[in-house]
């Protein structure tokens, strides 16, 4: 691992409440580091494991998933969903030999700008301190982009 | 040209990078980033890429148009801000030079990279990558169509303040029913509990109550007093509402309103509401005379009869025997197309600030009890006194600024407490003659007529001091000083220390969110601030809308302001919903999930997760479908089908999966593969 190492990380954000609290730290001018580069989803309850995964093997070295908080989800509960199915998956990156704390789950309201801002410049920071995730090497391409090619088909 | 992308692998893209001024243009190459585009994308089927300084700007959009006509382009990209801000421009650019306004993808690189990013180099790689990934999403588009939803044409107002009032007059008016909901016995809200209003000093309940009497009265207006609402299903244009009407044990069709029932009731309780606890109310009452509606609530935790079972004077006295105690809470169930919340605001807790002393020294008094001190129907009949209900001051200290602008309290600005505590200074002068003091941070008095209110407040002889109030307290050092409340400050324009010995304290307390304001915003489906009040869609240009589709929001409830304010809300959010309900119908966001069927293997793992119902499973064909009209796009059942089966609008598989390689093919690039990374 050099210093130079630049972590790259894909967020994941909720429509309602965390794509607009990225909104909110922009408008508010809140910084934080550009390793990160956020794709939006109507709902947390939207993401599919295979997303997550999709992106570690396209060379994401973390991946943020970001809801609104319990409680408070715009499609009432579908964010418990996206907490379900985050608990699995870290249990299956462990399996695969990969660090789970590569994918974390926060929440952050419409309102939480800063805080989005700050979950996001400790992630890139604990990242870094992991180092490379390097997936497209460590691992063969070929058996991913076999299952890729089934979600797409949807024959998974 | 085109090497693969989308279903047909035949798109032709254009994108198009905004300056945004200098809001883009300033930490990111967007030149560069152009030029990038049109050389590294168009294996992706780039075919155009431009940079513009304002894209959002008529000739930004033309420019757009002019392409999708001359180079036949199938897919638009803009990288601009965000898709909450400009998506619908340019999708109906879009749908002006001919192409579906769905397949349009906006990114945002002004809210996600050059506001929050310093290193240019950084964020113009950054905007390259977010670039890619919308270019590779926007291949995998498909045309769609709005879905048209019809609007019920009744609304809801929750709240009868002076702003759900003006809202729900207005909707009346035009000729739609409404359903008006407070929880309190009467409307009015907290107007109906001041005396003077600023800056005119026309008397509060001489504007209010017609307005009152023209709600109670309204032929569209179905006024539901002593309600809540409990739950709220469906979705705008659609939704149904429960409301519980609570017990008032008084047939309403049977009162006339005279009286008689709190003449006679033997209980005497202190109205720790309306009087702010400086009066009292019997067990059975209605809050003020001029109570809309008429008819009184018996408060069952204090009727003798209720806690005892004995009394039942009120039943024995009333004239047309319509004392019911046999009475429950009723649920109602309307259906309504819109929602105004118009819940207001509760004031703080004068007892946090422990240094102004509020609950343990007698003549500390809040801004409410002030207004309820000097109204001509309040406990004392008007008359400026002390705690004890005879004194009158001889110097009167008001405190601008209790509990606001203050990090220990609340950061913000209420908005009104200057005008108020002028307002206070004005009618002490008047009406006690005594000296009065106001102790400000600095004087607000932004609007129409209220710099001139102040100045004449100065000229009837207010002593006005620069200074946050450090300490009350009526421990006398000097000599003047006993049996007197006193008043420490650093007198910030003199620059020293002064103790100002008055009989009468006023706190100008800041307005706080109601208690319930989260509980009550997550019923309705919407957010509030970190400070508790209820965001609006946008602060500028959509300020009574929310996040969701039909649910606004008008006055206080939004945030502290006056009542012009507040009354110029209530209007706006009434007109808002008056377009709605003429359209007849809503067009929202096709984000909906659909099931293949040939592909459902009848698991039934989708069905247990629709909060809406949406999902219907067919026993006979073993089979799973989705009802359009109840889904809400949320795309849980998109992402738990292990059979693929099914798909959704606008966040498909297809498009998450192209735009997630998209961001990242720069680090795919980057990487010394030992195998091609196929992308």
């Amino acid at each position: 691992m050099s210093d130079s190492f630049e972590p790259v990380l894909i967020g994941f954000t909720c429509n309602w409440c965390s794509y607009r609290a990225a909104d909110l730290a922009g408008t508010a001018r809140v910084k934080y580091p550009p390793n990160i580069r956020l794709l939006r989803l109507m709902c947390s309850g939207r993401l599919d494991p295979t997303f997550v995964l999709k992106a570690l093997a396209s060379g994401a070295d973390g991946v943020l998933i970001t809801g609104c908080h319990p409680g408070e989800c715009h499609y009432l509960e579908q964010n418990y969903k996206a907490l379900r199915r985050y608990l699995l998956l870290r249990r299956m990156l462990a399996q695969m030999g990969i660090e789970p704390e590569r994918v974390k789950l926060v929440w952050a309201s419409a309102a939480e700008g800063v805080k989005l801002a700050q979950e996001i410049t400790d992630m890139v920071e604990e990242i870094r301190a992991l180092g490379p995730l390097n997936w497209p090497q460590r691992h063969n391409g070929a058996a991913l982009h076999a299952d890729e090619k089934a979600v797409k088909e949807g024959t998974a | 040209m085109t090497q693969h992308n989308g279903h047909t692998g035949q798109e032709r893209i254009g994108v198009y990078v905004c300056h945004c001024g200098s809001n883009i243009a300033g930490t990111i190459d967007v030149e560069a980033v152009a030029l990038w585009a049109a050389e590294h994308l168009n294996h992706h089927g780039v075919v155009v890429a431009r940079d513009y300084k304002f894209m959002c700007s008529s000739l930004g959009q033309e420019l757009i148009e002019k392409d999708i006509k001359e180079l036949g382009l199938t897919r638009v990209v803009v990288a601009a801000c965000s898709p909450h801000l400009h998506e619908q421009t340019f999708r109906i650019a879009c749908q002006r030079a001919g192409l579906n306004p769905y397949l349009c993808e906006l990114v945002s690189i002004r809210e996600q990279a050059s506001w929050v990013h310093t290193d240019k180099k950084a964020a113009t790689e950054k905007a390259k990558a977010l670039i890619t990934g919308g270019v590779e999403r926007v291949a995998w588009h498909e045309p769609l169509e709005p879905l048209r939803v019809p609007i019920h044409p009744a609304t809801l107002v929750v709240g009868g303040g002076i702003a759900g009032i003006q809202a729900a007059l207005e909707i009346a008016d035009a000729g739609f029913p409404v359903y008006l909901v407070e929880r309190e016995p009467s409307i009015g809200g907290h107007m109906a509990q001041f005396d003077k209003t600023f800056p005119t000093m026309d008397c509060a309940a001489c504007i209010l109550t017609p307005r009152m009497v023209s709600v109670g009265t309204h032929p569209n207006i179905t006024l539901l007093t002593w309600s809540e609402v409990t739950d709220v299903q469906g979705y705008v244009g659609n939704f149904t509402v429960t409301i519980r009407k609570k017990a008032r044990y008084i047939k309403e069709d049977l009162c006339t309103g005279c009286g008689i029932c709190q003449e006679k009731c033997p209980k005497k309780v202190i109205d720790e509401v309306f009087e702010a606890g400086l009066g009292y109310r019997k067990a059975v009452y209605t809050p003020f005379p001029q109570a809309v509606p008429k008819y009184p609530v018996i408060d069952r935790e204090n009727c003798t009869y209720f806690q005892k079972g004995t009394c039942r004077a009120c039943e024995k006295l009333c004239p047309t025997e319509a004392i019911d105690f046999e009475q429950t809470d009723e649920l109602l169930t309307v259906e309504v197309g819109n929602i105004i919340l118009a819940t207001g605001f509760d004031i703080l807790d004068a007892r946090r600030i422990g240094q102004y002393g509020y609950g343990r020294l007698a003549n500390v008094f809040t801004s409410l009890e002030f207004e309820r001190l000097s109204n001509a129907a309040g406990p004392t009949n008007g008359q400026i006194v002390l705690r004890d209900g005879v004194t009158q001051p001889q110097t009167v200290g008001i405190i601008h600024c209790a509990g606001s602008r203050d990090r220990n309290f609340n950061n913000y600005c209420s908005a009104i407490c200057c005008m108020q505590s002028l307002k206070f200074a004005h009618l002490v002068r008047e009406r006690t003659g005594a000296t009065v003091y106001n102790f400000y941070i600095d004087i607000r008095t932004t609007a129409k007529a209220y710099d001139e209110f102040y100045q004449r407040v100065l000229e009837d002889g207010a002593i006005l001091i620069r200074g946050r109030v450090a300490e009350v307290t009526d421990a006398a050092r000097l000599p003047g000083e006993e049996g007197k409340l006193i008043i420490q400050v650093e007198d910030t324009l003199a620059g020293k220390q002064r103790r100002i010995p008055v009989d009468m304290v006023v706190l100008s307390v800041g307005l706080e969110p109601r208690h319930d304001a989260k509980e009550v915003a997550h019923r309705f489906g919407i957010s509030c601030s970190a400070d508790g009040w209820i965001i609006e869609k946008h602060p500028k240009l959509d300020p009574v809308a929310t996040m969701t589709e039909g649910v606004f929001v008008a006055g206080c409830a939004q945030g502290p302001k006056d009542i012009p304010s507040t009354v110029a809300q209530g209007a706006a959010a009434a007109a808002r919903v008056l377009a709605r309900i003429q359209q007849k119908e809503i067009a929202l966001e096709p984000v909906r999930a659909s099931v293949d069927e040939s592909r459902c293997s009848g698991c039934r793992i989708c069905n247990g997760l629709c909060p809406f119902n949406a999902i219907i499973f067919h026993e006979d064909r073993m089979v799973t479908e989705i009802n359009p009209a109840l889904c809400q796009g949320c795309g849980t059942c998109v992402a738990a089908c292990p059979a693929g089966a099914i798909s959704g609008t606008v966040f498909s598989n297809e498009q998450v999966l192209a735009q997630i390689e998209g961001l990242l093919l720069d680090v795919a690039r980057r990487a010394p593969a030992t195998e091609p990374v196929p992308v």
